[in-house]
């Protein structure tokens, strides 16, 4: 049952081969039986879920189920859940019960699926290895020596060893992508704007975007159907018609033009990653694929300046965790400033601090033209490259992670280093552009992910040039064998 | 030496909306403590802003109304400080495109001239929360129910160059934003309030001298003493040979004098950047001219028409135009009697007197337009004489009868006119006095006044005092 996709199992549930009870509980069960190991979960929301899912059993007796109803997933701990612990794998946030549900945990919960807890990640959503989060580590199924990624690790490794058929997570220069890519995963990140950020704990705001882990392209159209959509209470969600993802699934590929950005293959790519890149683009032109060489100029301004960028914002962002109203205080401050310095000093991890401040001393008075400005001139460059290259191209294809999963431990003490594992996926967020990374192989054993970037709002094409892939290769359906 | 004062003021006005500038929570004043605090207002993690619309109307009505620059494209940025009643961390406010540009302000000095005031700029923002530092035992508590609630803050160039033309300033934005209906202007509940720049410089030079910063300061006479003592103070400073630093002063009203707050090298730096929850705002020609239209006629041009059409003395049009409450009262008054001399006295005097008296605003006076006109009208038409009016005035005041008229009937004050009814009365005093007849027709002109008095009391003041004046010139001669 496991080993399902999201469309298998609402087929099951529809045909009555299993309730959605039964469903939850053998998920929950593996939950228990692989996490002690993995970390995936922070928290796992067993009554809850058990509650939902009869709840959703009911509703599929009634014949009222839509494609979600009953379906089990996993929820990154970034997404507010009305009465149950948000964390955001900090300690700031240890003891923080939110009296609200995110409007991406309303949409599920609209939809009748089943949340079965809240996932493991990167403190604050910074990181690229899921090392910096308060509650520990996470193992990569496929080699559990190794990180899944970050900062969505826990969401990606619970997909991967199917302790969930699906999840959510969050992507700012990269978090779903490439832990989709280390872990096996189809991991989609949408158009900024695309889907509502409320209660999704910001980390920087023009960046953030919600997204999905799934085993296939299938069923992210299936959860982007439901996570999709103008949302008021976000100014920045836009207002465009969310049309069926999956209506265009089954379009062939005959005349697609593919862009390959010579910079995504530069000397800082794997030569062993490149080399599976390379077969998954072959795969296209069997497919009717046309491959177009196209150039991002800028592509080598995008790493420092989202690293301008997404600090400021994060430096302001996370001003708001004094420890004054909810979250982390410390004990016995003995005055005001005591209070913040102490709470904030002994509440955040050793990450956040280094971003708050980079942030702080980007739009510091006399560094704020130098820095933030600039960096924003460049954020405009680097959009104007997509934008010149979707006149010639429907996708652009690359290397979604320079190189496969790496050790524990390797790069936690290298930031610069770490932030390099993003360079093939940061600049899709400096441009609002929605973004994949679809399984395409193995190199030493370890998953290789190759990274799809449409036009804005493309995602149905997106979905549809993943989707076709998968029904000629069979990386997507591989799984870990410790976890079978 | 002889000096000059340079002053700037920024003025806060809290704007009158329901609901808060990003937040659907209330903004009435006075609730319970973080009762209308939403978990927007509370900065709680996740949550995202949302503008309220009717800022962006307000902001537009407040350029038009001074005739500035209106901001087509304007922003909100983040402004960066730790203080427990900012609960974000940050303030919303708009830095670089304010929604409202350059503009003007005229105000009438006191020896009758008047001076433009340069405006430079008003954005709009959000205020903080409040600390309250009572009752909790050397901690503090913290009410969030005023954080969020929208605010346009005024720029002034700094051309006022007394303690004096700084409070006509103020006073004449009090009039504008109340008439213009953006803002209720209550200075207690702080919804307007201001920052006084204030700096000093030898007479004639052309550099400004180092100016102080004066905050929060909530009344129209503090902000004139606030502003004098701190001039004083600097003047006193330089010629004592010290030198005025750049500081934020706190005025204290008790003990009449400013004290700093903080230092230039203190302040915080901001870090002022746009903020990427909310998206910049741009607005229509069109949207512009409908916001025009709801404008209201404004205090000036009141003022003036008041003068042309009504013959007013500017003055008396000053003083009622200054609320567009008043003025709106003494235009029905004026309309309904007829008299502009008769209205403009009974509304600047009787009127005000007891509203004075009972600190009562002009809206909530039991003596309504309508029933002043028609006692007016009484008067006019001589059903009562002036003094009875104002019995009269007084039982509506009370809630004694539905109007003038039924006053009038159920106090039997109506005026007698029955000549033969007078003429009695004028007999009787006559036949009663005959010393005064004597001295009058000996020459003694004062003593009509003698009889008039006593014939006006034997009539309890009913008698026509003109027809009476007439009867008893012809009864005596």
């Amino acid at each position: 049952m496991h080993n399902k996709t999201i469309a298998e199992l609402a087929q099951g549930l529809k045909k009555g081969d299993f309730s959605s009870e039964e469903l939850t509980k053998s998920y929950l069960e593996r939950i228990n039986q692989y996490d002690t190991e993995l970390n995936s979960f922070i928290t796992v929301s067993e009554d809850h879920a058990l509650t939902q899912a009869r709840a959703a059993d009911e509703i599929i007796a009634k014949g009222n189920a839509g494609t979600l109803t009953g379906i089990p997933f996993a929820q990154k701990d970034i997404f507010c859940t009305n009465g149950i612990k948000t964390t955001c794998g900090s300690k700031m946030l240890d003891n923080f019960i939110a009296p609200y549900d995110a409007t991406v945990v309303h949409n599920f919960n609209q939809a009748g699926s089943v949340m079965l807890g809240k996932t493991n990640m990167d403190e604050f959503a910074m990181g690229s290895s899921n090392e910096t989060s308060f509650y520990g580590g996470v193992k990569n199924p496929w080699n559990t020596q190794t990180v899944p990624g970050g900062s969505s690790g826990g969401s990606a490794a619970a997909v991967a060893a199917r302790l969930a058929p699906a999840s959510t997570g969050t992507d700012t220069g990269g978090s779903i992508r490439q832990p989709a890519a280390l872990c096996g995963l189809t991991g989609l990140k949408p158009t900024y704007g695309r889907v509502s950020r409320y209660g999704m704990i910001a980390f920087a705001s023009s960046l953030d975007q919600a997204g999905t882990f799934t085993q296939t392209a299938e069923d992210s159209a299936l959860m982007l159907n439901v996570m999709s959509g103008l949302d008021e209470k976000d100014s920045t969600s836009v207002d465009k018609e969310v049309p069926d993802y999956t209506a265009n699934l089954n379009q062939d590929l005959k005349g697609l033009k593919i862009g390959l950005p010579k910079e995504y293959f530069d000397e800082g790519l794997n030569a062993d990653v490149a080399k599976v890149v390379e077969e998954a683009i072959a795969e296209y032109k069997k497919l009717g694929a046309e491959i177009v060489d196209i150039s991002l100029p800028n592509s080598h301004l995008s790493v420092p300046a989202y690293y301008v960028i997404a600090p400021a914002e994060c430096s302001s962002n996370l001003s708001r965790f004094d420890g004054v109203r909810f979250g982390y205080r410390c004990d016995e401050p003995k005055d005001l400033e005591d209070l913040y310095k102490r709470s904030r000093g002994e509440g955040f991890g050793d990450e956040v601090k280094r971003r708050i401040m980079i942030g702080t001393y980007a739009l510091s008075a006399g560094y704020y033209d130098a820095y933030y400005l600039k960096a924003q001139k460049i954020r405009r460059l680097i959009s104007d490259d997509f934008v010149a290259a979707f006149e010639k191209v429907d996708v652009i294809m690359g290397p979604t992670s320079p190189e496969v999963a790496f050790k524990a431990g390797e790069k936690s003490n290298d930031p610069v280093s770490m932030y390099l594992s993003d360079i093939y996926t940061i600049a899709t967020n400096l441009a609002g552009l929605p973004g994949m990374s679809v399984p395409c192989g193995f190199s030493n054993n370890m998953p290789v992910g190759l990274q799809i970037i449409g036009n804005y709002f493309d995602e149905s094409r997106l979905l549809n040039v993943a989707h076709q892939y998968q029904q000629t290769t069979d990386w997507h359906s591989q799984m870990p064998e410790a976890f079978k | 030496m002889e000096w000059e004062t340079v002053i700037g003021l920024e003025i806060h006005t809290q704007l009158a909306t329901k609901s808060k500038i990003f937040s659907g929570a209330a903004t009435a004043y006075g609730a319970e403590p973080n009762t209308q605090a939403c978990a927007v207002d509370l900065g709680l993690p996740g949550v995202l802003p949302v503008l309220n619309k009717e800022v962006i109307s307000m902001g537009v009505k407040f350029g038009l109304a001074l005739d500035a620059e209106i901001g087509m494209t304007s922003a909100f940025d983040r402004k960066n400080y730790f203080y427990p009643d900012s609960p974000k961390g940050y303030q919303t406010t708009q830095m670089d495109f304010p929604i409202v540009g350059k503009g003007s302000l005229t105000i009438d000095l006191e020896d009758g001239t008047k001076k433009v005031i340069g405006v430079t700029r008003a954005h709009l923002e959000e205020d903080a929360g409040k600390s309250l530092h009572e009752d909790f035992h050397g901690m503090t508590g913290i009410d969030l129910n005023r954080a969020g609630t929208p605010l346009l803050e005024i720029v002034s160039e700094p051309d006022m160059c007394s303690a004096k033309e700084a409070v006509a300033y103020m006073r004449k934005m009090h009039s504008l934003v109340r008439y213009i209906g953006i803002s209720d202007g209550n200075m207690q509940e702080g919804s307007f309030r201001c920052d006084a720049n204030v700096s000093v410089r030898p007479k004639g030079q052309k550099e400004f001298g180092t100016r102080t910063e004066l905050k929060n300061i909530n009344s129209f006479r503090f902000v004139e003493r606030a502003i004098n003592i701190e001039i004083e103070r600097q003047i006193d400073l330089i010629e004592a040979g010290g030198k005025v630093v750049q500081e934020t002063r706190l005025y204290d009203s008790d003990k009449n004098e400013t004290r700093s707050m903080r230092s230039k090298e203190e302040a915080n730096d901001y870090r002022y950047f746009p903020c990427p929850d909310l998206l910049p705002i741009k607005i229509s020609e069109k949207f512009v001219e409908q916001v025009r239209a709801t404008l209201p006629e404004l205090p000036d041009a009141k003022k003036q028409r008041f003068v042309d059409s009504f013959g007013l003395k500017e003055d008396d049009a000053a003083t009622i135009t200054s609320n567009r409450d008043m003025a709106e009262y003494f235009e029905t008054v004026m309309e309904k009697c007829g008299d502009a001399k008769l209205a403009t006295n009974w509304v600047i005097g009787e009127l005000s007197g007891y509203l004075n008296k009972e600190d009562m605003d002009i809206t909530a006076s039991p003596v309504t337009a309508e029933m002043l006109a028609l006692l007016l009208t009484r008067i006019k038409d001589n059903t009562i004489s002036g003094k009875i009016a104002k019995q009269v005035f007084e039982a509506m005041w009370k809630g004694e009868g539905k109007d003038a008229d039924a006053v009038i009937e159920s106090k039997g004050l109506k005026q007698i006119t029955d000549t033969g009814a007078i003429e009695a009365i004028v007999d009787e005093i006559i036949a009663a006095n005959p010393e005064q007849v004597e001295q009058f027709k000996a020459g003694k002109e004062k003593v009509l006044g003698f009889f008039v008095g006593q014939c006006m009391k034997a009539s309890k003041g009913k008698a026509n005092p003109g027809q009476l004046n007439q009867l008893i010139r012809d009864k005596l001669k």
